[in-house]
């Protein structure tokens, strides 16, 4: 048997079904890459190899009864904003402790209901803050991808993996599981996507249930999957993606068949480029890429417009009031009293501080700080309500471009994977990791990162496609097209087997 | 401290130096009736062991979200409907951000800019004059935990129970000028919730609380600083809470002082108030609009079928009851100031004489409940019990002292009052050749009185009591003094 571990979703779904290996099999493979890998990428802060083996055996259970469901069998790592019933789930936090959840998220339930396997719980940013899960409590993860001198040869400097969901990117690159959940507040499934050279899909608002999942920015927060092609982002999208009642949020519409969008053709397609993404200082690389983008939608029949959405320039500054300002009020839950980490103090305030003082990290202590600030009285209408306003703006800016095209183009990133620390100490920079991706947060609309090729240096770069709302089968025929034009990047040198962390 | 000048009651307070007028604004929250909480599925109900009524997103277990229970907000819009007021149609939940040990999420979900009632009124009469208090508006929120600080020397407990029941949070216009305005508003406000069966009124469980505003001011002057008494649990609290509080403010400023704004709890016991927190401590409670909520919005049909199934409620009641029992509007106002009573009284009334049946009531068995400690629902007599006693009182069967006997038998005993007086001999006497003979018997026994009774007519009396007496009560008081009358020659 050659490595399943290196199977698409998609081709393990086939392999298991014409019984080549069994679930078990396929697990007990991820089980050993996870092993062997870890230490070295650190993407998963939680494996759960027993379980993973014991529903590995009941998919095998089904598989023979003939009672299989669509993901039966099929291992997955799951990013530990997702609670996770009986798995400890800390959203990387130290202030959730040891917190191990009664009830399972309505994403996972709806994989796990279709038969997935978990692996474990893969790292990710603490609260999903960050583009470069540096901020996470159980230390950062490094991405499979290295870059490569002019010789060939591979160096040695470790480079990130993107964030928030950097555990999933990682771990999907380097083959530690079939796919991914991920989440996405202001890019963080897409960003990291085309850091590793995988695939990251954010659903539009309300696709997928937020019932249990760890809440950063309630409004802009949406789960979906890293995944190692187009076609195992749609398989898993399709599973993952429901209404749910216990959420308000949610819409009730029908999920349609994603997979069966692949291959549709986009002849005709109206593709929108806007010049507000063409930003001061973009690198060459980044805008060759951009025009490859724009040749292959063209040559599969494509129409190509220019287009204006004028108010880009200020969706990262709203951006960074409005998550904030909700991520302030949705972790005011983590005082000490009920669950995770107590720190023991002289009366409650002194408990409450000290619990915070020691839970949240630095990036985490900001943002509440930030989101504290500009709700308070007399700051409201200046920051909160004004930044309310600049999105509507962007939510128009989609809707008047959505009468011109149906699909708008852009790169995922302004640059490609970089080294650990050379932003952490710079916020600002960190943020405008986000500066492609936010707007689409901000609008609630889909968007899609696929690899469009690889970075002078040999990392990954990817393109984003962003859809009308719930539009998102046409993202994915787009997206095939670019993919089977692109091709795939799969890292060639696994460094990490058996590395030390 | 009220005054009578001129015949006019005078809600004027007399100070050092000169007249004060009170202004009185009031926050009622009212727990609303349902089963499930605001947000979450877990039971609403009372007296629970503690943290047996928590749902995840009562206890803001992470990842929990909201969702609204649709019975609550159809309560509230009765409600709305029952003070008359604007319903909106879309209102918005925000956030109120604060921490405290017995609110788990860390903000309490409320209606702050937009809420789902608007502006509406109250009528209400005191001392005979009816008056109208504006609503400045109604909104939904989730009511705290409670925190316990008496049961351990160094910990305090939290329980959730409560966490997450509606409350609607009802604010008045500073429309009232008295204490008894004030309690006037509260018991008129808890009787219209009652009827309308969205909130229990039961202010000893809490389930109604007021937070009351009180400022002083020369008449004719502008609003003055207003203090906020919190949480105050009873109508009577609340009238002595404003009194004592009105003359903190007149004694401050006629020393020279001024009002500091600021919040304020009431101290029954030693009836005084004291100050809670200042203004400058008030929390910066950084409301916005709850993300996990998204605007309730509610069709204008879906109001009004609300409106076309509003029960009767008590000031059309009371109309009601004088127009078509003819009864007094004092008499009436207290049957409709209780729904249960109100239905009693219909039933005690019905094919029968409405004024004597709301003395019975009125008179005899609220008198009788309240000296028990009973209140309606309760009562040992029911409305056909009643019901036949009036009717035996008013075929003329029993005398209106022998129906007071015969009150207290059917309440102690029970039975059919009819078959009561026919079995125990109850039923007055009429037959004049009876009385005669009882009328010849006193006269013959008593010539002394026969001589007086020429000079002084009113000792009549004296022979109408010997002959009542010895008919065991039971003779018509009306024949033995024709009798009398005829025999005596007065």
């Amino acid at each position: 048997m050659s490595d399943v571990t290196r199977l698409t979703l998609a081709d393990a779904r086939e392999g298991l079904k014409k019984k080549q290996f069994s679930a078990t099999e396929l697990t007990q493979a991820f089980v050993k890459a996870i092993e062997a890998g870890n230490a070295a990428l650190n993407a998963y802060v939680l494996p759960t190899p027993e379980r993973a083996l014991k529903q590995a055996a009941a998919s095998d259970a089904r598989l023979a009864k003939g009672t299989a469901g669509p993901l039966e069998g099929l291992p997955l790592g799951i990013k530990d904003l997702f609670c996770t019933a009986g798995v400890r789930t800390t959203a990387c936090s130290n202030v959730l402790g040891e917190f191990t959840p009664t009830y399972e998220s309505t994403v996972t339930q709806n994989l796990f209901d279709a038969g997935a396997v978990m692996l474990g719980k893969l790292n990710n940013d603490e609260f999903a803050m960050g583009s470069s899960n540096e901020t996470s409590r159980f230390g950062p993860v490094v991405n499979p991808w290295r870059r490569k001198a002019a010789s060939g040869a591979l160096s040695n400097t470790n480079l990130v993996p993107g964030g928030s969901s950097g555990g999933s990117s990682a771990a999907v690159a380097a083959d530690l599981c079939l796919g991914a959940t991920a989440t996405d507040t202001g890019g963080s499934i897409r960003q990291p996507a085309a850091l590793t050279g995988t695939v990251g899909i954010k659903p539009t608002y309300g696709r997928c249930s937020r019932w249990g999942i760890v809440a950063f920015a309630s409004s802009l927060d949406q789960a979906g999957p890293i995944a190692k092609t187009v076609r195992d982002a749609a398989v898993l999208l399709g599973t993952m993606a429901s209404y749910d009642p216990k959420d308000s949020t949610s819409v009730d519409t029908p999920v349609p068949d994603y997979e069966a969008a692949l291959g549709r053709s986009i002849k005709g397609l109206r593709v929108g480029v806007p010049k507000e993404y063409r930003v001061n200082g973009m690198s060459p690389e980044i805008d060759d890429l951009w025009q490859r983008g724009i040749a292959w939608l063209k040559a599969a029949g494509a129409t190509v417009h220019d287009i204006s959405l004028p108010h880009t320039k200020y969706a990262l500054p709203a951006y960074y009031i409005v998550a904030p300002a909700e991520c302030s009020s949705n972790l005011a839950r983590y005082d000490g009293v009920r669950y995770g980490l107590r720190v023991p103090g002289e009366d409650l305030i002194d408990t409450y501080e000290r619990t915070r003082a020691a839970g949240f990290g630095k990036e985490v202590r900001r943002r509440v700080l930030i989101g504290t600030y500009v709700l308070s009285a007399g700051y409201y209408d200046a920051y909160y309500l004004k930044a309310q306003k600049v999105r509507t703006l962007i939510k128009k800016d989609f809707d008047d471009a959505w009468s011109k095209v149906d699909v708008v183009l852009t790169p995922t990133t302004p640059s490609p994977a970089f080294g650990f620390g050379e932003k952490a100490g710079d916020p600002i920079a960190m943020y405008l990791e986000d500066i492609f991706t936010v707007t689409v947060n901000m609008a609630g609309l889909p968007g899609i990162s696929v690899p469009g090729g690889l970075s002078g240096q040999g990392t990954p770069l990817g393109l984003q496609l962003i859809g009308k709302p719930f539009d998102e089968a046409t993202l994915f025929s787009a997206a095939q097209v670019i993919e089977d034009a692109a091709g795939h990047f799969h890292v060639d040198n696994s460094w990490w087997v058996g590395a030390k962390g | 401290m009220q005054t009578k000048a001129n015949g006019k009651v005078s809600n004027l307070v007399k100070g050092e130096t000169g007249d004060w007028e009170i202004v009185v604004g009031m926050e009622v929250h009212a727990q609303v009736n349902s089963k499930a909480k605001l947000f979450s599925g877990a039971s609403t109900a009372f007296g629970a062991e503690p943290n047996s009524h928590v749902s995840l997103v009562d206890a803001a277990m992470p990842g929990m979200l909201p969702v609204i229970n649709e019975e609550c907000i159809a309560q509230a819009v009765r409600t709305g409907l029952g003070l008359k007021a604007q319903i909106n149609l879309k209102s918005v939940f925000d956030r109120k951000n604060y921490f405290y040990p017995d609110l788990p999420q860390g903000y309490q979900i409320s209606q702050y800019k937009q809420p789902i009632v608007g502006e509406g009124e109250i009528l209400i009469e005191v001392d005979g004059e009816s008056m109208t208090v504006g609503i400045e508006r109604l909104h939904l929120e989730q009511d705290a935990g409670k925190s316990i600080h008496d049961q351990s020397p160094d910990s305090s407990y939290v329980d959730l129970n409560r966490s997450g029941v509606a409350l609607m949070e009802i604010v008045s216009k500073p429309d009232m000028r008295s204490a008894k305005q004030a309690q006037a508003y509260v018991s008129k406000l808890r009787t219209i919730l009652r009827y309308l069966d969205t909130c229990d009124g039961d202010m000893e469980k809490g389930n109604l609380r007021a937070d009351v505003n009180v400022s002083v001011r020369k008449p004719g002057a502008p609003l003055g600083t207003r203090c906020e008494i919190k949480n105050v649990n009873s109508i009577r609290f609340i009238g002595q809470a404003i009194e004592v509080e009105a003359r903190r403010q007149i004694g401050i400023i006629e020393d020279g002082g001024t009002i500091d704004q600021e919040t304020r709890l009431f101290d029954a016991a030693r009836g005084v108030t004291r100050s809670m927190r200042s203004k400058e401590e008030a929390h910066d409670y950084r409301y916005f609009p709850d993300p996990d909520l998204l605007p309730l919005e509610m069709t204008q049909d879906y109001v009004d079928a609300f409106k076309a199934k509003l029960p009767e409620l008590p000031d059309e009641k009371l109309a009601r009851f004088t127009k078509v029992f003819g009864l007094s509007p004092y008499d009436a106002a207290v049957l409709v100031a209780e729904k249960e009573a109100a239905n009693y009284f219909e039933q005690v009334a019905k094919g029968r004489d409405g004024k004597l049946a709301a003395n019975w009531v009125n008179n005899e068995l609220f008198g009788r409940l309240n000296k028990e400690g009973l209140d309606i629902e309760h009562s040992p007599m029911t409305a056909a019990q009643l019901g036949g006693i009036v009717d035996l009182i008013a075929s003329g069967t029993i005398s209106g002292k022998i129906a007071k006997d015969l009150f207290e038998i059917v309440w102690a005993e029970g039975g059919d009052p009819a078959e009561i007086v026919e079995t125990r001999g109850m039923k007055q006497v009429t037959d004049t050749g009876a009385i005669e003979t009882a009328v010849d018997a006193i006269i013959a026994a008593n010539p002394d009185k026969v001589a007086q009774v020429q000079a002084k007519p009113s000792m009549i009396g004296w022979f109408v009591g010997q002959v009542m007496k010895q008919s065991g009560g039971k003779a018509n008081p009306q024949a033995v003094n024709d009798a009398l009358k005829k025999k005596l020659g007065v």
